[in-house]
């Protein structure tokens, strides 16, 4: 304790040194150093720290780094800089036939995995000129995989919420109602992330027998566990307090700064494109659009809590969608072209997934057409007409959308992924600087930013 | 490093070697190194399904100096190389690492110019660990082989001459080195 | 099928010239005017190529450039927009509306499809830079897509320049958001915006030499290695293209 240590004789002392004022502190003065300082007129000269933060940093979404500027606790200057996981999956996309291509892109944001790879496949449809032959049951399948992921991917965003603010207890609630999830994707599509799962031309395979059961089930403890959460945090005094009027963006920020998804309509504004510009079937969904007005980050919350709801909503309509339908030989989940649709129709043999007996047996005995088609379109690929398309959809942080370029060939001749959560760390500078530092956290937090989808 | 490194090889220094052994494996810290998508998966291992917490290691160490373990999870791209070799070197003695995934073990599907192809590029690796993600119940597998490496590492001279041998059976290895199940070589 | 499908300036009278132009074999003779862009098929550069498809030629496909009327609202937005002079060619294409607009009036046609009411793209989505390197002359491409909230439409804005002279007038002062979208089309394609304020590297390392996106730019992989094999890296190996 600083009573048995000796004090200077005259407490707080300060010199001009050669890089300028220089203090002296030995102890329980800082009453009188902060006088010293304001005499000394350097708070108001301007006497700033740099301080950097990142990119390895447990309270930024992946390797994002800040670099400050600081003025006691008030954060004057905020530069994000990215890069840091920067990984070339446009270019790599170039030296792929168009199918593997989605391998590819699906790990660009990785946390939403399914809304890559359907921006992606939505693209390509469109160039292909395809779009409404893709079969339904694709569709749904689609919009289920899409809904499951935007829970699983709100709550890897809610999760870390709390646990940046030392609530760990929201993360381990989070992280047990992420797992469910992600159980119900990987009974489905085989893998708990990167599925690679929607292919141009539809899905790649149909639900496994027992899904349609997992996916009710998963439906009733979802809800029960999302109002446990709710229970949890709603009315968190700290919660509130550290997220109530923090990171304020109103409209015509948004609207400057191309900001899309839940920080857009936390302003009011009810924009969604599953309603505006619906693709996949959603205008036959029965769903509303959580909107709030506060334009902060609770708001954020909030609605993304609800857009929790709005999901599992959906979720039952796709099941019982498809329980109407029953698995019938001629509900096919791939497009019905041979030049296009992904031949291999896979099957559960006792030595692993493979292409079905049927399926050989028809291109080895019964069709030689079937055959090439099977050859051509495994080893080349499909070739798509020359051509652009933007193709835009809802993903959990915004608007996702793939700009596909083609030249004719068999592979894409380039993919750009506009991502949301590159354009929104822009907006980190216009809400957060003239705020406290200890606010910078919840703002990054309720902005929900994949580094995976910003760096590409 | 400390005492027990003083100790001269015998009965005193195994019984400190297992203790110590014991002691560390017990209680490892890792370093928030998460990169990508793999980060993804070491946080659900942290959560409660497959639970990070039954090994003492919940408790991430935000800063290097406090951390043991540094677990790279996910691709390293060129422009973290030098923060990564910054961060590792800040970590103080005894330190490990595992490399999760493909990505960091060997640059994984991205073979291009903004990969570093396997972070044992830049800075020692103590587990491979494959997978595109490897799943949890992978990372706990990768984290118990860990543990039984530490808990065998040796001190002091024992320490010395532990590196001394396994540099030898390291450099002697053939890329077509077949064991046999019983253990003789063919 | 009509004549005025394929050929506008034909005479109509002269049926039989236009049964002949109708003929399979004469549609697209045209595309053998263009340059030609891939010859062969595997991609076979180090060894001579025994397939048989060594000698096929793949031509660039013809820019397009749509007649009036061009459908569904797309007509209304040419005609709000007016500044012919500006626009180069208008391409509808897979249900898509492209501008492709003079570098020098690309800050004035944003700025008027951002205020008109009538037309009001108030978000720009983003910079995408497309490298086309058998376009000799017009080999960078800068495409920026505008959403419409008030109208609920979509609308594309691309502006080509030469590799030798890469500069396009930067739109940040008309839409903010162009801000890092610029920075990372410098970065990836070399393209400068001019008035950008800060337009310095913004994914790749601060002192990185080249541009990785642009097709000159190899991909950097290195050979696999598995058990004593060694196997091209992605861009070296042959493939079906």
């Amino acid at each position: 304790m600083t009573s048995d240590m000796p004090h200077a004789a005259t407490g707080a002392s300060d010199a001009e040194a050669a890089e300028g004022r220089v203090y002296t502190v030995s102890g329980e003065d800082w009453d009188e150093i902060v006088a010293a300082a304001n005499e000394a007129g350097d708070f108001e000269s301007g006497e700033r720290i740099v301080v950097n933060m990142g990119p390895q940093h447990p309270s930024t979404h992946g390797v994002l780094r800040l670099v400050l500027t600081l003025e006691g606790e008030t954060v004057s200057e905020v530069r994000p800089a990215i890069g840091y996981l920067h990984t070339g999956i446009e270019k790599n996309m170039e030296y792929r036939t168009w199918t593997q291509g989605v391998t590819f892109c699906t790990r660009a944001d990785y946390l939403m995995p399914i809304f890559n790879e359907a921006a992606y496949c939505f693209g390509v449809e469109r160039l292909l000129g395809i779009e409404d032959r893709i079969p339904e049951r694709a569709q749904i399948i689609r919009v289920l995989l899409m809904e499951l992921n935007r829970i699983s991917s709100h709550l890897g965003g809610i999760a870390p919420m709390g646990l940046e603010l030392g609530a760990t207890t929201i993360y381990t609630q989070g992280a047990r109602l992420r797992e469910r999830c992600l159980d119900v994707l990987e009974l489905i599509t085989g893998l708990r992330m990167n599925h690679a799962f929607i292919r141009p031309g539809g899905v790649a395979q149909d639900l496994p027998p027992g899904a349609l059961e997992a996916i009710r089930v998963f439906d009733e403890s979802g809800r029960r566990l999302l109002d446990e959460m709710h229970t949890l945090i709603d009315a968190n005094p700290i919660f509130i307090g550290r997220n109530k009027g923090v990171a304020y963006l109103d409209l015509q920020a948004c609207m400057a700064l191309g900001v899309t998804g839940p920080i857009l309509r936390a302003t009011g504004l009810p924009w969604d494109l599953r309603k505006s510009q619906p693709y996949c079937g959603y205008e036959t969904y029965d769903f509303d659009v959580p909107v709030r007005d506060t334009c902060d980050a609770y708001g954020r919350y909030q609605i993304r809590m609800d857009e929790i709801e709005e999901s599992l909503k959906i979720i039952q309509q796709c099941g019982d969608r498809i329980s109407a339908r029953g698995s019938l030989d001629s509900d096919p989940v791939m497009i019905r072209d041979a030049k296009i649709g992904w031949p291999a129709q896979l099957s559960l043999g006792p030595d692993g997934l493979g292409p079905s007996p049927q399926h050989i047996a028809h291109i080895m005995g019964q069709s030689m057409e079937a055959l090439i088609h099977h050859f051509k379109l495994i080893t080349e690929g499909f070739r798509v007409p020359a051509g652009q398309a933007y193709a835009a959809i809802e993903s959990p942080r915004g608007e996702l959308a793939a700009h596909v370029v083609s030249d004719g060939g068999t592979r894409p001749y380039r993919v750009h992924l506009r991502d949301p959560s590159f354009v929104h760390l822009q907006s980190v500078a216009a809400m957060c600087e003239g705020g406290f530092m200890a606010d910078l956290i919840p703002a990054i937090a309720s902005l929900d930013p994949v580094m995976g989808g910003c760096d590409r | 490093m400390g005492l027990e490194e003083k100790l001269p090889s015998g009965v005193l220094l195994t019984s400190v070697e297992k203790v110590a052994g014991w002691a560390r494996a017990r209680s490892v810290w890792p370093a928030t190194f998460g990169l990508a998508c793999c980060a993804i998966e070491l946080f659900q291992t942290g959560g409660p399904k497959h639970d990070l917490a039954r090994f003492g290691m919940e408790r991430a160490s935000n800063t290097p100096r406090q951390a043991d373990l540094m677990i790279v999870a996910g691709r390293l791209s060129q422009k973290m190389a030098p923060v990564t070799r910054q961060i590792y070197d800040q970590m103080s003695d005894p330190k490990w690492v595992i490399s999760m995934g493909v990505c960091a073990s060997s640059g994984g599907m991205f073979n291009n110019y903004a990969i570093v192809q396997g972070v044992d590029h830049i800075i020692p690796v103590d587990i491979y660990l494959p997978g595109c993600p490897p799943r949890p119940e992978m990372l706990l597998d990768a984290i118990l082989k860990l543990h039984d490496k530490i808990m065998n590492m040796k001190l002091g001279k024992d320490r010395e001459r532990q590196i001394t041998e396994l540099e030898e059976a390291r450099l002697n290895l053939q890329p077509l080195h077949l064991i046999s199940p019983g253990g003789s070589e063919l | 099928m009509s004549e005025s499908e394929q050929d506008p300036k034909a005479d109509p009278a002269d049926a039989e010239a236009d049964a002949e132009a109708n003929l399979p074999a004469r549609l697209g003779e045209e595309r053998l005017n263009e340059p030609v862009v891939r010859m062969g098929m595997f991609g076979v550069e180090d060894t001579p190529d025994t397939s048989g498809f060594g000698l096929l030629r793949v031509y660039q496909p013809p820019p397009l450039d749509s007649p009036r009327p061009y459908g569904s609202y797309f007509d209304e937005i040419a005609d709000t927009l007016g500044l012919s002079d500006a626009i180069e060619r208008v391409v509808v294409d897979r249900g898509e509306l492209t501008f492709h607009v003079r570098r020098e009036r690309l800050p004035e046609v944003a700025a008027k499809l951002r205020d008109d009411p009538a037309l009001r793209f108030e978000l720009c989505s983003g910079v995408s830079g497309v490298h086309y390197l058998d376009q000799v002359g017009r080999e960078l491409h800068a495409v920026y897509h505008l959403l419409s909230i008030t109208h609920n439409r979509r609308v594309r804005l691309e502006v080509s320049v030469p590799d030798a002279d890469p500069h396009v007038p930067s739109l940040v002062g008309v839409y903010p958001t162009c801000n890092w979208h610029e920075r990372e089309t410098w970065d990836f394609f070399g393209i400068i915006f001019d008035g950008h304020p800060a337009l310095t590297r913004i994914q790749m390392p601060d002192d990185w030499k080249g541009h990785p996106q642009r097709k000159d730019y190899p991909l950097g992989g290195i050979p696999v290695e598995y058990r004593g094999a060694k196997i091209p890296p992605p861009e070296e190996r042959r493939h079906y293209q």
